[in-house]
């Protein structure tokens, strides 16, 4: 099939970048959408020009590192998936595809469709675990714990860290990447002593690093690769209120 | 130099006790005077980072992904063992040990096993006390599920998710001691050069994936966590950054390579389907729990899978292995569906394929369960293959998966290098010719969070405080090193991609050095590896510069690595003349074609010395002495 393709270059986070047409001629249907861009980029090097940078490593949608803004969309048009799992069956003969990296004032980019999660890491550093050290841990089967309530941290736990909500959201906000880590151990009951403490410290971060407030449209949650639920949200805001009261009361 | 496997002496279940008792200490005071390097934060490098920052030294972790917290054991589905034995169905720490050994066909050591099969239940417990969310039962009590291999069921997992959450436990440790400034973490970073002083391990060369930046960093130990090399076959289930870069260099600076070419190559893969595929995505080995491995029983049945009734369709796992059935270990089960397939019963368009079939199982436990346990993993098949696994069988066939060679270590999982240690699957250490299901979190974990943080102490107490300094020759000369590495391939103004090098070396790799190998097809592979190699350092063709963010660079560098690192897979494995586990030479095998084993001759590690550019390394064995198993003929039927 023939594909048109308007990609974002931009040599470095200093130089502004352009969006850039590129055709595809007869390439399978059957490919990754990753693998079209593969493609691409063999084309340009035999051209002897720089192939356009992206990132990516498992290429099967768990590491997190594709970050793709495909048609105005995270990580493309279908629902519940990345960009490395999206296949080039889903366009049609001679479409033109828009193909920019996230677009968040707290992840700038680096180069072409590569931009810098690193706020992120930063605010899971802020106190997104549970404090325990190596081998003081109690045998595992020592906490009970139902299996719905396993279940719904695992979903929360499911979040890839990809960074597909800030870009989905117009106020670049990280609410929900905050509230799944927020959920995922605050429904735990080894997640209970530092639950207040971590909600405070957690928010506190992802507001330094300026990343935008919540307005409730819900964008995020219907672009997460994960479909992390808004509810998610509802529980951090509660935990964050009553982390609010408790502190207050002590202070 | 004799290799010295430090096993300590004593009883097999009191060795790890008595070792660590044995073993120097530091003070907690003293601790913080030590600085520690860690490549790699898979479940290997994050945990030993975390815990030795925790334990009060300093410690600095690099990876070349942007963050932490996508190392490639994001990726493990299946599980990871531990023998817990809460299904009360006869496991024991002894039982895990032995199903290890026996599934490596006796090339592992029985030490290092045993330690391994004895530190699993604390590794469950860590991760639960992190928050990791493993599957419950209806009590709310942990959930297991079987894999190859073996008879309990004792493999913990979290969906088809497992490596996922495990990793986000070591993230999160590892994020804790960032913020308490223990750990230093430098992302988009890579590691080209092992620096050496006195023989000793005392630093590394990075490159700054951003900037392009030669870094010297300097410390009183080295830690290489950097996962496996199966990325030499160019497709394989391993990310597309996985590289044998860090532990390659390490060899060249004196690390003995161990049994390099044992590789395993998975049962459950969706096949090729394209040229221009890049990668190949595993199916757990959990799905064999339920699925039934089948073909055709005639070679011209094109009918859809549906429509093909039972009395004509031949289970031959359940057939040739009766009492393992679909649970047979990778190796064997990989080559049965070879066989097959080479006879002619492959199934779909190229005919390299058999069908994992869930049809009776979703009969038998309802949807609801199927879609419990393996939801995901039917998701991922879907996405890339159009077909509804809940609808008609899975089509799959073998892939290049992990690499059970790697850096030869000691019982304290030091390499030949003083200082320079090895984890996780970068070592060499617990699997012998071939691992089982869900050991390798285990191991990678083992290493990380128990071993390492415990046995790395006996040498840093050798040691002076004092760091030497990265203004020293020997930091310049590796700096310069990989410079001009790095200028060697920029002038490179020739006609064909890095890609095209690659994909090159993973099919002759693959056709000569894969599932099956013989004395003519690795002669072969030698050649032809030797005509690429030339051909690489003239006719590839760059572009950029080194100073900014140049993928063209970070590929064409590991490419040059697994060019050399594949020439001395094709020497390993022309040297074993037996079979063993994964390592299949068509010139041993039995009457039935299963591996067979020349214990006499070839009950030994293969450690190879790196001897300079173009010259034939030096083989030395460690010889591998079981006293409390006993050597069989491994039979799974
Ligand atoms: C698809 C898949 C599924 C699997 N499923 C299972 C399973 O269910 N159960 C099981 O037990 N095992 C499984 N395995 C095997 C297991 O996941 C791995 O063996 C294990 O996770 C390896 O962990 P590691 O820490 O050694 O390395 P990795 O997790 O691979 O980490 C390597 C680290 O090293 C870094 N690195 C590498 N080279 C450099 C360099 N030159 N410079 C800087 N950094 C570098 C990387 O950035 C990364 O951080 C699976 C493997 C694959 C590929
Ligand atoms: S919440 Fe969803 S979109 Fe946001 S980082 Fe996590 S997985 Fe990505
Ligand atoms: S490349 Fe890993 S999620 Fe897309």
């Amino acid at each position: 099939m023939k594909i048109h393709l308007k990609i974002w270059r931009q040599k470095n986070s200093e130089t502004p970048g352009k969006m850039v047409d590129y055709t595809l001629d007869e390439i399978s249907p059957e490919i990754s959408f990753l693998e079209m861009l593969d493609i691409l980029n063999e084309d340009l090097l035999k051209k002897g020009e720089e192939p356009v940078a992206f990132d990516h490593d498992c290429r099967e949608g768990i590491c997190g590192m594709c970050s793709l803004y495909i048609n105005g969309r995270s990580h493309g048009t279908e629902q519940g998936i990345t960009a490395c799992q999206l296949h080039l069956r889903s366009f049609k003969e001679d479409d033109t595809i828009y193909v920019e990296p996230w677009r968040a004032q707290p992840f700038p980019v680096i180069k072409d469709l590569i931009v810098d999660r690193s706020a992120f890491d930063r605010i899971i550093q802020a106190g997104g675990y549970i404090s325990v050290n190596t081998g003081s841990a109690p045998d595992a089967n020592a906490i009970p714990i139902s299996r719905e309530v396993a279940k719904e941290a695992f979903e929360a736990a499911d979040c890839i860290g990809c960074g597909a909500c800030v870009a989905a959201c117009k106020n670049a906000s990280a609410m929900l990447f905050v509230a799944a880590k927020v959920s995922h151990l605050a429904l735990l009951p080894q997640g209970q002593v530092e639950k207040q403490s971590r909600v405070e410290k957690m928010v506190a971060q992802m507001d330094k690093e300026g990343f935008g407030a919540c307005t409730n449209t819900g964008a995020c949650s219907y672009e997460c690769p994960k479909n992390i639920s808004l509810s998610h949200i509802a529980r951090l805001n509660r935990e964050y209120l009553t982390a609010k009261l408790a502190s207050k009361h002590l202070s | 130099m004799t290799l010295d496997a430090k096993i300590p002496n004593g009883f097999l279940a009191e060795k790890w006790t008595q070792h660590q008792f044995n073993l120097k200490l530091i003070n907690p005071a003293n601790k913080r005077k030590y600085d520690i390097i860690v490549v790699g934060t898979g479940l290997a490098g994050a945990s030993a980072a975390a815990t030795l920052a925790e334990l009060g030294y300093n410690v600095k972790v690099f990876c070349f992904q942007d963050s932490a917290r996508r190392a490639h054991s994001v990726a493990a589905q299946g599980g990871i063992n531990a023998a817990k034995n809460y299904q009360n169905d006869g496991d024991s720490i002894f039982r895990l040990f032995y199903d290890t050994i026996k599934g490596g066909d006796f090339r592992a050591r029985e030490a290092d096993v045993y330690r391994l099969a004895e530190i699993s239940n604390n590794i469950i417990d860590q991760a639960v006390a992190q928050g990791v969310p493993f599957a419950r039962e209806y009590g709310g009590l942990l959930d297991n599920h079987s894999f190859g291999g073996a008879q309990v069921s004792r493999t913990f997992y979290a969906k088809g998710q497992t490596g996922q959450q495990l990793l986000i436990g070591t993230y999160s440790a590892l994020s804790r001691q960032i913020a308490n400034g223990k750990v230093k973490m430098f992302p988009r970073t890579e590691m080209l050069e092992v620096v050496t002083i006195d023989g000793k391990a005392r630093g590394i060369v990075t490159r700054n994936l951003v900037t392009g930046a030669i870094e010297s960093h300097n410390a009183h130990a080295v830690l290489l966590g950097t996962g496996g090399y199966g990325n030499i076959y160019f497709l394989s289930t391993n990310c597309m950054g996985a590289n044998v870069t860090a532990a390659w260099q390490a060899h060249k600076k004196g690390a003995f390579f161990a049994n390099p070419s044992f590789t395993q190559i998975h049962p459950t893969c969706i096949p090729v389907h394209d040229r221009h595929q890049s990668k190949l995505t595993l199916m757990s080995e959990s799905l064999r729990n339920d699925g039934r491995v089948w073909v055709p029983k005639n070679r011209e049945d094109k009918r859809h899978p549906n429509d093909i009734p039972e009395n004509e369709r031949d289970y031959f796992l359940e057939r040739k292995y009766p009492s393992f059935g679909n649970l047979v270990p990778r190796d064997v089960a990989s080559r049965s569906v070879k066989q097959v397939c080479d006879q002619g019963y492959g199934v779909g368009q190229t005919g390299l394929a058999v069908y994992l079939d869930f049809g009776k199982a979703i009969k038998r436990r309802g949807m609801d369960a199927i879609k419990h346990s393996y939801g995901n993993l039917f998701q991922i098949y879907e996405k890339i293959t159009n077909e509804n696994a809940y609808e008609m069988p899975m089509k799959i066939y073998p892939a290049v998966h992990y690499t059970m060679g790697g850096l030869w270590v000691d019982y304290n999982l030091m390499t030949t290098v003083p200082g320079l240690y090895a984890l996780g699957e970068a070592n060499f250490s617990d699997h012998g010719g071939n691992r089982l299901g869900a050991s390798g979190l285990m191991q990678a974990l083992a290493d990380g969070y128990f071993i390492l943080p415990r046995t790395i102490a006996d040498y840093l107490a050798t040691l002076p405080y004092d760091k030497i300094s990265t203004e020293h020759s020997a930091f310049k000369e590796a700096e310069d090193n990989a410079k001009n590495r790095i200028n060697q391939l920029l002038a490179l103004k020739g006609n064909k991609t890095v890609d095209e090098f690659h994909k090159e070396l993973g099919l002759i790799m693959w056709n000569h050095c894969g599932m099956s190998r013989s004395e003519a097809s690795l002669k072969t592979a030698k050649e032809k590896i030797k005509v690429l190699e030339e051909e690489f350092w003239e006719n590839l063709s760059m572009v950029g510069s080194n100073e900014e963010l140049n993928q063209t660079l970070e590929k064409a560098l590991r490419v040059a690595d697994f060019l050399e690192m594949s020439q001395l897979m094709v020497t390993d494995a022309s040297h074993r003349k037996e079979s063993c586990g994964s390592h299949f030479r068509e010139e041993s095998q039995t009457e039935e074609g299963e591996a067979k084993r020349d214990d006499e001759n070839f009950t030994y590690v293969a450690a190879w010395e790196y001897q300079g550019k173009n010259k034939s390394e030096v083989l030395h064995k460690e010889a591998l002495t079981f006293e409390n198993v006993k050597l069989t003929q491994r039979s799974y039927k």
